[in-house]
């Protein structure tokens, strides 16, 4: 089981920086909000695996905040946006 | 900012609904914190109301099972397609902008036809034009006609899903005789 | 045992969905081509790490709250790849060149042609005409 969570850190950890990357490069404002997004689905993959590995819920309630949170700053963004053509 | 009374297909629902998210969120679902939770719920639909939304007071859960079943499929497999294309394909990818017209003009239905068609990886919701209720969806690794009629044929399919699971009686009538036509 | 074997195999999954996430990132060549690789693996990903997580605890309480988790995912993500998508589109964020078909491109043609005929101002202040349109889809109550 140590194994496979080193295995799941390590993925985590690649697909974290192949994002930023694309944060740090992308043409636009809307790529790099996009790269920002998938940053902060892959800290609530984080949390559920550190909740896994210490055996406790109580970041449960950060996933529900989380999932919000980049919903809101998204839709913000976009709608900045459309309003600025 | 008037609102017409207290209805009860559109508000019970809701009002069950954050009863639920109020014991889901408290991990209890004792009386007292469900007591308490369905006051705050009828105080919240009642003070922060949203435009009601139309429902037609029918719910098949049959349907609504099987349709589920057949989206975590869809998921899956579709999740894994967009993962092979992004290590194969990559940039020598091509899309396609392609319309489809819905049968159902109730909002309800288009939205939740709209969320579904975007879950599946690999088709995305860029507009909808609610007077001919038509989706124009961002499809990927759409080369020819018949990829962009596919496309079409499984929107389509997951609309009539949708109807069987809470269309109104005369949509799903419209459906049933649709389907014996052809 | 077998816990945890099921547990690797729903925790690996999940993670390689966010791998996808990341690898699309980087080789899809246009906004809305990567727009599909970023927002919808993920959806898969939580619900497979969650099944991981209530396998772990395996306590019933939590599980509506996970459920309320994926619900609030499945609910969110689209709307924002929609308006993401949307203000990709309008302000063509997205290489034409790349797509084989294309039937959004007369229809809004057609429609800023109309905006303009039918009250000339639109064009000077494009943003207001836009609010208009908006607003026109507001059901009144």
């Amino acid at each position: 089981m140590t194994v496979v969570i080193y295995v799941v850190q390590g993925i985590l950890a690649v697909a974290v920086l192949l994002a930023l990357y694309r944060a740090v490069l992308g043409p636009s404002l809307l790529d790099r909000v996009l790269a920002l997004d998938v940053v902060l689905a892959i800290i609530a993959a984080a949390l559920v695996l550190t909740m896994i590995v210490n055996h406790h819920t109580d970041h449960l309630i950060l996933l529900v905040v989380i999932s919000l949170i980049g919903f809101i700053g998204s839709v913000a963004v976009a709608r900045f946006i459309t309003e600025r053509g | 900012m008037t609102r017409q009374k207290f209805s009860l297909v559109t508000d019970v629902p809701l009002i069950l609904w954050l009863t639920f998210v109020w014991g889901a969120l408290w991990q209890d679902f004792g009386a007292g914190t469900l007591i308490f939770g369905l006051i705050i719920a009828f105080v919240v639909v009642n003070f922060f109301y949203l435009p009601p939304v139309g429902l037609s007071g029918r719910f098949n859960i049959l349907a609504f099972v099987s349709f589920s079943a057949g989206f975590l499929v869809d998921l899956v497999t579709a999740s894994i397609e967009v993962f092979w294309l992004a290590v194969t394909r990559g940039p020598a990818l091509r899309n396609a902008v392609v319309a489809v017209r819905l049968r159902s003009h109730s909002d309800l239905i288009v939205t939740a036809t709209g969320h579904a068609t975007s879950l599946i990886p690999g088709s995305l919701v860029v507009e909808v034009d609610r007077a001919s209720s038509t989706l124009y969806l961002h499809c990927l690794n759409v080369r020819t006609e018949e990829d962009a009629e596919a496309m079409r044929a499984t929107v389509r399919k997951s609309e009539a899903a949708f109807i069987r699971i809470m269309g109104t009686r005369q949509e799903l009538a419209e459906l049933r005789a649709e389907e014996s036509v052809s | 045992m077998l816990t945890d074997v099921v547990m690797s195999i729903l925790l690996i999954g999940g993670a390689l969905m966010s791998l996808a996430a990341g690898i699309g990132l980087v080789r899809f060549p246009d906004l809305l081509s990567r727009m599909h690789a970023a927002t919808k693996p993920q959806v898969l990903g939580l619900l497979l790490f969650l099944l991981a997580l209530a396998l772990e605890t395996g306590s019933w309480p939590l599980i509506p709250l996970l459920v309320l988790c994926w619900f609030f995912q499945l609910l969110t993500t689209p709307v924002s790849a929609h308006m993401v998508g949307r203000a990709g589109y309008r302000t063509r964020h997205l290489r034409q060149d790349l797509l084989t078909i294309d039937e959004l491109d007369d229809v809004v043609a057609c429609a800023v042609v109309e905006v303009d005929r039918d009250d000339p101002a639109h064009e000077a202040e494009g943003v207001d005409g836009r609010q208009d349109a908006d607003r026109r889809d507001v059901p009144d109550h």
